[in-house]
């Protein structure tokens, strides 16, 4: 606890020039925002860098000789140069942009998916799998007669190791999985998942919506074939993802969405398409949204990812010790191995509607249902939960007001524990 | 507003009543209602013999709003012809609406369901409040043929 409350006074960063940048925090309140898994807020540097966009670079990017045109177009190509670095990218050619992380999830599962895999393989995915990873890996199911499997959980709330070993084989075509559980908070030691898949020569699929926030990502360290992630929670726009892919894995897959800009030459009754990676941004693309992430991703590199890394495990720590000692909660969060700052937790006899509603008159936004995990609720044995998230705009104060918040709920539900 | 008003103790006690929640084996009809989002989730089952509810009961997860309201539902359409209960159902969603306002009326026809009133100003737990009632809603169309109320 000690290290805790040394790194919480202290996180090696100006949390009070980090917190004048988010506009939420002046609203009259005030709004303790504890909901950054959903979505995160965002600074004024993002949302500058989007106005300035559509103020005075806003043309139709990849078309046109005019000047407005060229300045969307090098808005776009900087953007894609800024994530391919933030990923650790060998080539801007294998970031495709899309709308967010569930998007980027269908297009593996349509365009490599439905194309690749047949009755007698398997997909193997995990327990704790949003329903983004999971939907589409159904469908796919469904579609191509392949087996649908499960990498089941240990009692810790982490992935069951010895079970994937147990599962996979040489019928495995894929592993699809969750670098950061946006329920639990696990971290699976994704280069571990990789490996053993790589032994078993299936591809990888990285669900990284949860990571990419929190921790710093590099796919080639990783090694995983694919990786999505939306913008929308790491301080960039609504609307904004991305897909990582091997360049040649990309190249052989046919494209997902068909139209404009995705296009060489186009006949009659044929079409070649364009090289990557616009063979998969068919349409007019989001250019505002690539610049808020662009900058969003500056912000979080001018801190810095270590640091705050560091400091959010030190606020879901402290939170945790916090809860655990509230005999009326019960927490859904491993005890050992890495987590990110999500914690799931039930107040005993009270429905999370109730408890986020209570919560939500004290001014804490937390989020309760079943956070697209139906298939990891129905494994926890429950309908629903509630979920604090963290982000490194967040302070010890704020969760204390969570905490004693948390008091009132007992005494509006009546709770005698 | 206090939260008192909302989670009242009409509404804590009837979210915690087992008076109506069990099955029905001699049920004429039982339909389940579910909210998605939030995993609300009941059966609803009435007996009807001719025009009029005889019993009604429930079984069902969720949050307090949803069980209360269920719950009042029950006492109230049980001994009611269908008429009167569609009559009911307008009343209580008009009032969540904030279509119907005046207290004499909505007490002489909802009795303790007028402890909803203050959802009509929290728009995220207004599904909550009217899941038991578009089920009912739902199971006297599929009776009668009479249009569900919007």
């Amino acid at each position: 606890m000690k290290a805790i409350l040394k790194m919480l006074a202290n996180p090696g960063f100006d949390l009070e020039r980090v917190r004048s940048d988010f506009a939420y925090l002046e609203l009259d309140g005030p709004i303790i925002y504890l909901d950054n898994a959903a979505t995160t807020q965002r600074p004024n540097q993002v949302i500058e860098r989007m106005d300035n966009f559509y103020r005075f670079e806003n043309g139709n990017p990849l078309r046109g000789a005019h000047r407005l045109g060229t300045a969307a177009t090098e808005a776009m190509v900087k953007s894609r140069s800024k994530v391919a670095q933030f990923i650790g990218s060998k080539s801007e050619k294998e970031i495709i942009f899309t709308r967010n992380a569930s998007e980027a999830l269908n297009i593996v599962a349509y365009a490599w998916g439905l194309n690749n895999l047949k009755s007698g393989d398997q997909i193997l995915i995990t327990r704790m799998e949003h329903h983004s990873n999971f939907v589409n890996w159904q469908f796919v199911a469904q579609k191509t007669g392949a087996e649908l499997a499960f990498i089941e959980l240990t009692d810790d709330y982490q992935l069951d190791m010895q079970d994937y070993r147990n599962k996979i084989s040489e019928r495995t075509k894929i592993v699809a999985f969750s670098a950061a559980s946006n329920v639990l908070g696990t971290i699976p030691d994704a280069a571990a998942i990789i490996r053993i898949a790589k032994e078993h020569n299936a591809l990888t699929v990285v669900d990284a919506a949860q990571l990419a926030p929190h921790v710093q990502v590099n796919v080639q360290k990783m090694d995983c074939d694919f990786l999505a992630f939306s913008g929308h929670k790491m301080l960039g726009p609504l609307g904004i993802g991305v897909l990582y892919g091997k360049s040649e894995i990309l190249q052989a897959m046919p494209p997902f969405l068909y139209g404009g800009e995705m296009i060489e030459y186009v006949e009659d009754h044929t079409s070649t398409f364009a090289q990557l990676p616009y063979k998969f941004e068919a349409g007019t693309q989001d250019v505002g949204g690539m610049v808020g992430l662009a900058a969003a991703i500056e912000y979080l590199e001018d801190i810095g990812l270590e640091k705050i890394a560091a400091y959010e495990t030190a606020l879901a720590d402290y939170c945790v010790a916090k809860l655990e000692e509230l005999p009326y909660i019960e927490i859904y969060h491993p005890k050992q191995g890495a987590k990110g700052p999500a914690i799931a937790f039930n107040v005993k006899n009270a429905h999370p509607h109730d408890v986020a509603t209570i919560l939500d008159y004290h001014g804490v936004a937390i989020r309760a249902g079943h956070h697209c995990t139906q298939p990891l609720h129905r494994y926890l044995g429950q309908n629903s939960t509630n979920r604090a998230s963290f982000a490194f705009y967040n302070t010890k104060k704020e969760i204390d007001l969570f905490i004693e918040a948390l008091e009132d709920v007992k005494n509006v539900m009546q709770i005698d524990i | 507003m206090d939260l008192r008003q909302i989670y009242s103790q009409i509404i804590m006690d009837n979210s915690r009543s087992n008076k109506y929640r069990h099955e029905m084996p001699d049920a004429t009809a039982t339909e389940r209602g579910y909210n998605p989002s939030c995993g609300d989730d009941i059966h609803l089952s009435v007996k009807i013999e001719d025009d009029l509810i005889v019993d009604a009961t429930f079984i069902g997860t969720g949050c307090a709003i949803s069980q209360a309201s269920t719950s009042l539902l029950c006492g109230l359409i049980k001994g009611k012809t269908i008429k009167q209960a569609k009559h009911l159902i307008e009343t209580f969603l008009g009032m969540i609406k904030g279509e119907i306002t005046d207290d004499e009326i909505l007490e002489e026809e909802l009795e303790d369901a007028i402890a909803f009133k203050n959802i009509s100003t929290m728009p995220q737990r207004v599904r909550c409040a009217v899941l038991a009632w578009r089920t009912l809603d739902l199971i006297i169309a599929k009776q009668t043929g009479t249009p569900m109320t919007e």
